[in-house]
């Protein structure tokens, strides 16, 4: 051991550690080549907030827009491109690669007692795939005018010229950024767990992350696939989709949706993991029903693949497959009500501890119960008929995807930022941008619930006056909900620079990160291979986080771990 | 939305009210299970709510009769829900043998339908009430959706087979239908009417060939003609820019075209401009208006280009 590792390891218990990943060299060259997992997490952070501040300013365009009938700020052709660029790069830049890559990157090796992913290189150059598909992606968009929306439906698509070519060739180079991070957490898992991690004591959000690297790895190259035969149509006039070349239409959709709906497992799977964290750190009680969570997940993945028809009910595809699908797509509501059945269950008894992460987990308890609930109405197939394609559909995978993927998301940044920045943010700051996220969310996305359901399609730029009340509901919410996330950023900015210093474990957590490891980390995470003996969530087991020594309960955020656990071993039950 | 409940639109087809019975029972039982989870999560955040920060809960044993009931119970709602669905499904998908069929072409971005005795609309639909109808639809461009909320019915319309819809209206109104796939620039605009007609009004309609227009003065038919055709659509008589020129103001105007030469719109140009939408492209707009109008009648015509020359 190096004498600089030495010398932390005693103040860093207390006062966040002086040496670590982020202070050690602090040339811009050493982030740009940095093989680091923990640099590449905080670049894929910068990256990503960028593009969501730039597709969330695109979402209160479209709502300012739409808060009257006829034209309010733009014409027809402006409102297009606008909905089109924010939902491909909310989805394919931004969901897509969200928690995985910023999160995943950063917690994942650390929860495993690994000093790395098991491929640095591979991970460095999957960042910067993902820069090149962005950049290719955001240019496609805006030089080709595309305003497809972002399913790019041909032959709407194809008509205007190559813009869905190099739309797809774009977003299969972002997509092979996930193939890479997806093998490279498969790999990780299977070969680099400390000794004594065993798959049962592996943390939930690995096990999420387990689930949708399977998923990344096997979905996306389909949408190359996709690609190539758009090529082929186009170059060699071989018709597949194009009705005038003897192709058809709904062929492309079944491709489509055969990568996009496996992709909204890719979005979801790693947002279940954080809530497990959460809520069992919070509650300082066992996961109830680990196993069943864990292994939902994987049964998700795999029946993620087979349900991809559930959006083409009206389409035109046959009747006999609408009904499979609408049955598959039953089958996959339930592992995922178990889930929340299982993380109320976990509160039950427990210590509940309101801090801001876990206010993200309880809203996304909230707002994911009436996505999926909503998801169940619009699996209903006779009731599809007449939601489908409608606003219903729209706050539907609005609750999902941002009061799920986005909600989750949050907690965890919130969760792992004093891990990551070595800073706590405001509390109260957070809790009151916790409040205005809710409120402004529900604002906005039940009153499309109610209009979808009277009628009112999706992608419209003009509506009926009847629909303008609910519209002004919506559009009012979308502002509180932009007020609140501008807050958080600008509280957690603001911590960066005059936060009070994290403690290792402000939140008396159980997982190695927290129990092993200094805040910010040591650029190898940990001075010794922890050797783990005991469930990531045994709260009763874990001695180290109520300081055996100093024996408070910690978890104040004022009170650090007593004991570093100098020899890298986690306590026995005493 | 007259006449609908909060949740959904008024009814006005004879399947209406089973899948609104659906779409409630699924919103009960959510709304049920809903409250169950919130509640559960409140009781707990309060009841367990931590009070000193050295507590350490004892672990709870998980049982195994609450983790299988809560995949079973769940499983059974489920299959009830999908089987009703799929009963609703088959109806929706199966119309009648005696429906009464009409031929429906979209195109962007308009709605156009055609009667067995060769009646042809644009923009709306005559149908007669208590008789099923059955709508046999193809586009000839991309992909539109055929929705008419108070029916309850939808289904995509595509370039390369027929599709349809089928349904009975129940009461004789004005009802809504909605483009429902996403089809470009006016997609919004792709609008049309259902209107339903008491069994003899409807025949009578079918006999006259789509309404009386005869007597009726020329600039009052071309306001209908100017809705019927869907040119509101495309062009405003508000001044305002749509993917056409405004009707406001056009005639007497001089107008400029793409290649920098210049006209009065006059009668002639007007009616060259329908007839021929390609020969002179106004500067700054797409050369998009469908060459189809070639089928309006002389009568017509001057009709449209009388409530042109009145839009000042």
């Amino acid at each position: 051991m190096s004498a600089t590792a030495k010398a932390t390891a005693a103040p860093a218990a207390h006062q966040g550690a002086s040496y670590n990943y982020l202070n050690h060299d602090k040339s811009v060259w050493s982030w740009l080549s940095t093989v680091d997992h923990k640099r590449i997490g905080v670049m894929y952070a910068f990256t990503l907030a960028i593009v969501f501040l730039v597709a969330g300013v695109l979402a209160i365009l479209v709502r300012t827009e739409l808060y009257a009938p006829g034209e309010t700020i733009m014409g027809p052709d402006a409102y297009n491109q606008t909905f089109t660029l924010h939902g491909i790069m909310m989805v394919f830049l931004f969901l897509v690669p969200s928690i995985p890559a910023i999160l995943g990157n950063f917690v994942l090796p650390i929860q495993l007692g690994a000093k790395d992913v098991a491929f640095p290189r591979l991970n460095l150059a999957s960042y910067y795939i993902y820069l090149i598909g962005g950049v290719l992606v955001v240019s496609a968009i805006i030089f080709g005018q595309v305003d497809t929306g972002w399913t790019f439906y041909t032959p709407y698509s194809s008509d205007g010229g190559s813009a869905v070519i190099f739309m797809t060739l774009a977003i299969f180079i972002a997509g092979f950024s996930s193939i890479l991070t997806g093998i490279n957490f498969i790999v990780t898992i299977h070969k680099m767990r400390a000794p004594g991690m065993t798959w049962n004591r592996l943390p939930l959000f690995v096990w999420g992350l387990y689930a949708t690297s399977i998923v990344q790895v096997l979905a996306t190259p389909v949408i190359g696939i996709t690609m190539l035969l758009l090529l082929l149509e186009r170059v060699l006039g071989i018709g597949i989709f194009d009705p005038a070349l003897g192709g058809d239409p709904i062929l492309f959709q079944h491709f489509f949706w055969f990568y996009s709906h496996p992709a909204v497992y890719i979005m979801i799977l790693p947002a279940f993991g954080i809530i497990s964290e959460l809520i069992a750190t919070f509650s300082r009680q066992r996961i109830y029903g680990y196993k069943a969570i864990a292994l939902s997940s994987v049964a998700i993945a795999m029946l993620g693949f087979l349900v991809w028809g559930h959006h083409m009910f009206v389409s035109g595809q046959s009747a006999v497959s609408a009904v499979i699908f609408s049955l598959i797509t039953y089958l996959i509501g339930i592992p995922s009500g178990i889930k929340v059945f299982n993380w109320v269950a976990t509160m039950y008894k427990g210590s509940i501890w309101l801090q801001t992460p876990m206010l993200y987990a309880l809203t996304f308890l909230f707002l994911f119960t009436i996505g999926g609930l909503t998801g169940i109405m619009v699996g209903v197939l006779a009731v599809d008929v007449h939601l489908h394609d409608t606003y219903y559909v729209v706050g539907h995978f609005h609750y999902v995807m941002m009061g799920g993927t986005v909600m989750a998301l949050l907690g965890g940044l919130h969760y792992w930022w004093p891990k990551m920045t070595g800073k706590m943010y405001n509390e109260t700051a957070g809790k009151i941008a916790v409040a205005l996220i809710f409120i402004g969310f529900n604002l906005t996305f039940f009153s499309q619930l109610i209009l979808g359901s009277q009628g009112m399609p999706r992608r419209y730029y003009d509506y009926i006056p009847a629909y303008t009340g609910l519209h002004q509901v919506s559009t009012i919410g979308s502002y509180i909900l932009a007020a609140g996330l501008f807050l958080v950023l600008f509280y957690l900015l603001w911590s960066m620079f005059k936060g009070a210093r994290a403690p290792a474990n402000p939140w008396g957590a159980a997982t190695l990160e927290w129990t092993h490891c200094t805040s910010p980390p040591d650029p190898h995470n940990f001075h010794h291979t922890p050797l783990v003996t005991r469930g990531a969530y045994d709260f009763h087991l874990a001695d180290e986080v109520f300081g055996a020594q100093s024996g408070d309960g910690a978890g104040d955020g004022a009170h650090a771990p007593a004991r570093l656990a100098g020899d890298g071993r986690v306590a026995e039950p005493q | 939305m007259n006449n609908g409940s909060a949740w959904l639109p008024e009814q006005a087809s004879t399947l209406a009210p089973e899948i609104d019975a659906l779409f409630y029972f699924v919103k009960w039982v959510s709304l049920v299970i809903f409250v169950g989870v919130v509640a559960a999560m409140l009781y707990f955040m309060f009841k367990y709510r931590r009070r000193d920060a050295a507590e350490r809960p004892v672990p709870v044993k998980e049982s195994k009769l609450i983790e299988i009931s809560w995949v079973v119970v769940p499983t059974i709602l489920v299959l009830i829900v999908f089987v009703w669905g799929f009963q609703g499904f088959i109806k929706l998908n199966v119309a009648p043998p005696e429906a009464y069929q009409i031929t429906v072409r979209a195109k962007k971005w308009l709605w156009e339908f055609e009667y067995p005795n060769g009646t042809t609309t644009v923009g709306e639909v005559h149908v007669p009430v208590g008789r099923p109808v059955r709508l046999n639809m193809s586009s000839e461009d991309v992909l539109h959706s055929f929705f008419v909320p108070a029916f309850r019915v939808k289904h995509d319309v595509l370039p390369n087979r027929y599709t349809s819809v089928w349904f009975e209206a129940t009461r004789a109104d004005t009802f809504q239908v909605f483009c429902t796939e996403y089809c470009g620039t006016q997609h919004s605009g792709m609008l049309a009417k259902v209107i339903v007609h008491p069994e003899a009004e409807f025949r009578e309609w079918l006999n006259s060939g789509g309404g009386n227009f005869d007597e009726m003065p020329l600039p009052e038919y071309g306001a209908i003609l100017y809705q019927q055709q869907s040119c509101n659509a495309c062009h405003s008589i508000d001044g305002s820019s749509g993917v056409g020129p405004t009707f406001q103001g056009l005639y007497g105007a001089e107008r400029r075209f793409a290649d920098g030469s210049t006209a009065v719109a006059d009668d002639n140009y007007i009616r060259e401009s329908i007839l021929q939408p390609q020969a002179r492209i106004v500067e700054g707009y797409p050369g998009v208006m469908p060459a189809s109008y070639g089928s309006l009648n002389e009568r017509q015509l001057s009709a449209l280009i009388a409530f042109i020359q009145q839009q000042q």
